[in-house]
């Protein structure tokens, strides 16, 4: 049997808690040179050329501006520090040599000129494997740290995202094989732009271009522009219908259903019986969300100040202050209360502590077993169309990857599901994207 | 007068091409160059940058032979005109970080109506503006890259925390073009704070040169105007409230090696470039032996710490630069052979600084500790 051909991407694990940093000692020496794990550049030549031994088709870099903060103090529980994104990924440009390398860049403290000029340089000097994860933020805590300072309303965030990735476009358009290049003229609601590009047009002509939202806005703007969608639809029903959702929206912008890959991120556990593998999860989980982070948890939904709780007792009696202002630099998902009252009838049916029901209730693992029964579950998301593949989230770094790499990818390709070498050399060859079709101003209309 | 500073050894550095000069595209392209610079042992090699001219982003340029050099200093141009400050110091961070502590910065402006343009976000503004800009710039990215303390990263298992964030700090800098407010998101760079070297063409940036710079490079047609240049920096520096001895003066040297083994006008040996017009760059035409010569004599004389070389044709000049004049400085033992340190700052002679924090706490600490009551 042949099953449809299978997408994978290698996230840098996470500056946040699916990152376990306290006994990763135990598992790999320290790095060589300066730096911990999650900052030393062996740490991500370690990852990406994991990921690139398993013929992945990128690596993908998340993006923080401003550390979390918490209580109006920086958040000192979880992994947090990481390279400016372009910068390691054009490092890593010189240690690998098919991979994709995928930089997550906001577009709200960005401008086209520059961040066009950064991607095509990538492209170029990584021979075609560069790519933008296109993220937009409206919180005037993060824009402390830049020149426009303020923020932008949030209706705005994705019309200038559209009119970030339009410009950008039209500036690779106007590339020249000698670097001169047609002068460009943009005029828009959130930019004003006119000149040279200054380089040749890159190996892909156009970068590859990810996105990452999931709110109706977010799927159009993905649906019009972008040639991957990065979502969180872990569970096989909401991937399906997030999956025929977007993809009923592209015929509408000209777009055939192959040309926009579908990617959730998913984390993965692994062992020799599925107990064994069970058995992993939950102590992973332990790890992930220590005592300490369990009432970081709680106080990011209660919205109060719960240092004297006890995580091992039950849940808090108060309810969630909606308004708070307690927690900053982190995107809220929900309405507090409505979690809360979750939560609370979790607890209750199983009988579980302030912590456990963090664990039960938050991150779950998305595949769990032996390899054989992970890539089974694998290509059955993909042949029952709830992904096109995957962007895998190790929770060690730099060596998280390495059990995936080297026990579930055979088992893939042993049954036709993903590639046994790369058959092209750009990212765009790896996901079988169509080269880009020049745009112009007036043909977006 | 004064006592004049006594220059250090000899440092020499090049640049990676030249005004006008075709940039190429490839990894394979610039690492065969960094690498040339390095086979001579060059304490660092810089590449300038503007946009809308043709070329690839000179950081990423650089980034990209990182991983295969293993101890030539890493010196992009990076603009401060149109870009954001906190994305530019962490870039430079990184480029410490990948390289194993050999970053540097070349801060440039963007003077132009066309580079204007191409941003959208605001006009063109004077030089003297924008260096005065470019200085911020600067002091907000010393913040940043001291922002974390060394020893932030604690993991510790007792408490659950990875960092001390008593060894976070906000840099809290407010210019007059913007303000930051910081942490930094990248952990303090290998070498505490990336090299700054400051082009002083402009006499605009001799201030940023003064208070920030670790190398400032000198524009001179001969020795006596470049050590007056060099005392100039090095007064100014020192009435900044900064130890002279922490700066670095580079003379500019564009270098035409096309011709002979000699110099072809006599009076170049030792004497001095060919002069040109006041402002205008002094150019070296001649052998790589004269060069030698011209180099010795300058550091004999104590005008200059040493050389920024601008090879006049990248593909030719570097090479002749290295396997002729640099090898007869190392012949005549007069220029290392190898590198005996690991980061630029080493090249250097510089040490790696504590970060402002670190020492302010320090002072902090010794201050509460005598208050207390007994």
């Amino acid at each position: 049997m042949t099953s449809r051909p299978m997408h994978l991407a290698a996230h840098f694990p996470g500056v946040n808690n699916t990152t376990v940093w306290a006994e990763d000692a135990q598992t790999s020496p320290p790095p060589a040179g300066p730096g911990g794990r999650q900052i030393a550049f062996s740490s991500f030549t370690h990852l990406a050329r994991t990921a690139e031994r398993g013929l992945f088709d990128f690596f993908f870099l998340a993006e923080g501006l401003r550390l979390r903060e918490h209580q109006g103090r920086i958040h000192d529980l979880d992994v947090v520090g990481r390279p400016e994104s372009l910068t390691v990924l054009t490092a890593l440009a010189a240690t690998t040599e098919r991979l994709g390398l995928a930089a997550t860049v906001n577009a709200t403290f960005n401008e086209p000129y520059e961040l066009a000029r950064r991607l095509a340089t990538l492209d170029h000097l990584s021979a075609g494997r560069a790519a933008w994860n296109v993220v937009t933020s409206f919180d005037a805590f993060t824009g402390e740290n830049f020149r426009r300072g303020g923020f932008l309303d949030r209706a705005d965030r994705y019309t200038r995202a559209a009119e970030f990735v339009a410009t950008a476009r039209a500036l690779w358009d106007a590339a020249a094989p000698d670097g001169a290049g047609q002068p460009v003229t943009h005029t828009g609601q959130h930019f004003g732009i006119e000149g040279r590009f200054g380089l040749p047009r890159s190996p892909q002509g156009h970068p590859v271009v990810i996105q990452a939202g999931d709110s109706p806005e977010g799927r159009e703007f993905a649906a019009a522009a972008a040639d991957v969608i990065f979502t969180r639809h872990g569970t096989l029903e909401a991937g399906r219908a997030f999956y025929t959702d977007v993809k009923d929206r592209l015929p509408a912008h000209g777009r055939r259903p192959e040309e926009l890959k579908i990617m959730p991120g998913v984390t993965f556990v692994l062992g020799d019986t599925d107990a064994e593998a069970q058995e992993n999860a939950v102590e992973i989980r332990r790890r992930q969300i220590s005592p300490q982070n369990a009432l970081y948890a709680l106080e990011q939904i209660w919205g109060i100040d719960l240092s004297g709780h006890d995580p091992d007792g039950p849940l808090p009696e108060a309810d969630p202050d909606v308004d708070s202002t307690f927690v900053q630099g982190r995107v809220k998902h929900g309405d507090p209360r409505q979690i809360a009252e979750k939560w609370r009838a979790l607890s209750a049916e199983k009988g579980l502590s302030s912590r456990e029901t963090v664990i039960e209730a938050t991150g779950r693992q998305s595949f769990v077993g032996t390899p054989a029964a992970v890539a089974e579950q694998m290509i059955s998301f993909v042949d029952r169309r709830a992904a096109d593949g995957f962007i895998l989230v190790p929770h060690l770094t730099p060596d998280g990857l390495d059990p995936f790499v080297d026990r579930v990818v055979p088992i893939l390709q042993e049954r036709g599901a993903f590639r046994t070498e790369y058959t092209g050399t750009t990212l765009r060859d790896h996901l079988g994207l169509p080269a880009p079709r020049p745009r112009t101003e007036a043909g977006r209309g | 007068m004064p006592e004049p500073h006594k220059p250090t050894t000899l440092h020499l550095a090049a640049a990676l091409s030249a005004p006008g000069a075709p940039r190429p595209y490839t990894a394979a392209d610039w690492t065969r160059r960094v690498r040339l610079a390095e086979d001579g042992a060059l304490d660092f090699v810089t590449l300038t940058d503007a946009f809308g001219e043709r070329g690839p982003d000179a950081l990423q340029a650089l980034t990209v032979t990182a991983p295969a050099t293993a101890r030539v200093g890493l010196v992009p141009a990076v603009t401060t005109t149109h870009t954001e400050p906190f994305h530019l110091q962490a870039a430079v961070a990184t480029l410490d970080w990948v390289s194993g502590g050999r970053a540097g910065w070349l801060p440039a402006v963007s003077t132009t109506e066309a580079e204007a343009r191409l941003f959208g976000r605001r006009p063109a503004a004077p030089a003297a503006a924008l260096w005065h800009e470019a200085a911020e710039v600067a002091e907000a990215a010393g913040r940043l890259w001291d922002s974390w303390e060394d020893d932030a990263e604690i993991r510790d298992l007792a408490t659950g925390r990875f960092v001390d964030r008593d060894k976070l700090h906000y840099a809290d800098f407010t210019g007059r073009t913007f303000s930051v407010r910081g942490p930094s998101i990248v952990p303090r760079p290998p070498q505490g704070r990336p090299v700054v070297v400051a082009d002083t063409a402009s006499p605009h940036a001799r201030d940023l040169a003064a208070r920030h710079a670790d190398v400032a490079l000198v524009h001179a047609q001969g020795p006596a105007a470049a050590r007056a240049a060099r005392e100039e920096l090095l007064a100014r520096a020192e009435a900044a409230g900064r130890d002279p001895g922490t700066l670095r003066v580079l003379a500019v040297l564009t270098v035409d090696l096309g011709g002979g083994e000699y110099a072809a006008v006599p009076s170049h040996g030792g004497g001095g470039p060919r002069a040109g017009g006041a402002g205008s760059p002094a150019v070296y035409r001649g052998g790589p032996v004269d060069l030698a010569e011209l180099v010795t004599a300058w550091h004999d004389t104590g005008a200059v710490d040493g050389f920024h070389f601008v090879p006049a044709d990248p593909d030719r000049d570097l090479e002749r630069l290295i396997n002729g004049t640099v090898a007869l400085l190392q012949h005549r033992g007069r220029f290392r052979t190898f590198y005996p340190g690991a980061t630029l700052r080493d090249h250097l002679g510089l040490a790696r600084p504590a970060s402002r924090y670190a020492a302010a706490r320090g002072a902090d600490r010794s201050a509460t500790t005598q208050g207390e009551p007994a």
